[in-house]
């Protein structure tokens, strides 16, 4: 039998995979609104803030920010539950796995949407508001329609890198498609055959994924003439 | 609450030292990571530039087999591809019976030839994409002047794609130079493999992994400024007009 029958119990790692993944994006996508909104924002203090959160994510990388992050976290939590004679909370990996994960895309989509909105005219946010509109109904009826255009490539990129950096969540106990793929391999004696499998799913969801968000991005150019050379 | 004698006293350890030096290698923690970074970009680049001119080629065998590693190799986790050459390799008979087995049986070797293929994907889409951008004229005139298409590879479509995949190649190496942290989930200790062995030995998490992130932030801005220097030498050409 093929891989000793571990094939379907490496898939279900593959949907919890899937599941860290796209519950890690959505984390990002609202920490890099919330991020680039702070960087073009009037006040200084808030700008130096979504700087700095940006710097330090990027220039650290994913595996120490996730060690430290939930190692850390369960410390902070652990310690302000004894002071308040509390009984500590165990954290579920799942949640840490995605915050983390998260937190560390927040930053790179801070300086995507930042971009994409900058990119949009600002005349047209401003003809928004002149008609009376709501800061909050000209960003998503004026700005965020014409920003995804801008925000796409840049998008779709680290939708791809987080994607592979979710196979370092086994670290923090996470029980992944990684997770599935050692115990398989120690199980079946054909580590590479195991890890091959993982490697062309991981392939299977780029591919998708790059195919799916190539589309989107013509959709969104509609009647925009493309240069040609 | 951060206990600094800590820091202090493990700093040596993050340095690196010959004692906990992996086999092949000479030095654990910081000096590792460097190891480990410096030698798998030079591999990877050399292997690159072949790539490339492979990959723009007309020959449409040799482009679509450089499409499809560059594919593969970009497509998967570095991590996934780590392993399958550390774990999965042993699988092959033939492999621990050949004379390559005396290194591929170590992490280190393992590890630098996992990063090299992986960066060398990465960099040989980085200069395809740059040399198919090379403006005609440069190749016209190369021409023009009579010379073979190797001589016009060498003198003039290389140097001239290398100088302006600068600023690209300086975003892979930072992130070459953090991926190398994931050397320490197959044993070695580099500079994240250090900070979990403190961790694991103190059971305070804090201190190590503050300290390895202030590490990498160095390392980081340290590359960036490096790569602004160069680009500032060798791309001085393309810098906006000051006067």
């Amino acid at each position: 039998m093929f891989l000793q029958g571990y094939l379907p119990s490496i898939l279900e790692g593959t949907i919890l995979t899937l599941q860290v993944a796209v519950a890690s994006l959505a984390v990002s996508v609202v920490l890099g609104l919330i991020g680039a909104m702070f960087k073009m924002a009037p006040s200084k203090p808030l700008v130096w803030l979504a700087e700095l959160y940006s710097t330090l994510v990027r220039g650290v990388p994913d595996l120490v920010w996730m060690l430290l992050l939930f190692f850390g976290g369960q410390m902070l939590i652990n310690d302000f539950c004894t002071r308040m004679g509390w009984q500590a909370p165990e954290i579920n990996s799942f949640f840490a796995g995605v915050m983390t994960i998260g937190f560390i895309f927040g930053a790179y989509m801070t300086e995507t949407f930042r971009g994409a909105i900058m990119a949009v005219p600002k005349g047209q946010m401003e003809a928004g508001l002149a008609y009376g509109m709501s800061p909050l109904r000209v960003f998503l009826r004026i700005t965020f329609p014409q920003m995804v255009r801008f925000a796409l490539p840049s998008f779709s990129n680290n939708w791809l890198v987080l994607v592979k950096s979710t196979a370092l969540v086994s670290v923090i106990g996470l029980n992944d498609v990684m997770y599935r793929a050692d115990t398989a391999k120690s199980i079946t004696q054909e580590p590479f055959t195991v890890y091959a499998v993982v490697g062309l799913i991981f392939l299977a969801i780029t591919s998708v994924s790059d195919f799916a968000l190539k589309r989107l991005e013509k959709r969104y150019s509609l009647g925009v003439r493309e240069t040609e050379l | 609450m951060i206990d600094f004698n800590l820091i202090v006293e493990k700093l040596p350890a993050f340095l690196g030292g010959a004692d906990g030096a992996p086999m092949m290698s000479t030095s654990d923690g910081l000096q590792l990571t460097l190891e480990l970074l410096f030698l798998s970009l030079a591999c990877g680049l050399l292997l690159a530039v072949p790539l490339a001119l492979m990959r723009v080629s007309k020959n449409r065998v040799a482009s679509s087999l450089v499409w499809l590693y560059t594919y593969v190799f970009r497509g998967t986790p570095l991590l996934v591809q780590l392993f399958i050459i550390y774990y999965g390799l042993s699988q092959f008979d033939w492999v621990r019976d050949s004379w390559a087995w005396e290194y591929l049986r170590e992490a280190y070797a393992c590890a630098i030839l996992a990063f090299t293929l992986n960066t060398a994907a990465y960099t040989t889409e980085i200069i395809a994409g740059q040399i198919r951008n090379t403006h005609y004229g440069e190749i016209e005139a190369a021409k023009a002047m009579g010379m073979s298409k190797w001589l016009m590879m060498r003198r003039i479509v290389i140097p001239s794609a290398l100088r302006r995949a600068l600023p690209a190649y300086s975003n892979e190496v930072v992130m070459m130079m953090q991926s190398t942290s994931v050397a320490g989930l197959v044993t070695l200790a580099d500079l994240t493999g250090v900070a979990r062995r403190v961790f694991s030995d103190t059971y305070m998490p804090f201190e190590p992994f503050i300290t390895v992130a202030c590490f990498y932030l160095v390392l980081t801005f340290g590359f960036v400024w490096l790569f602004k220097l160069a680009e500032r030498r060798w791309l001085a050409y393309l810098a906006p007009r000051k006067h």
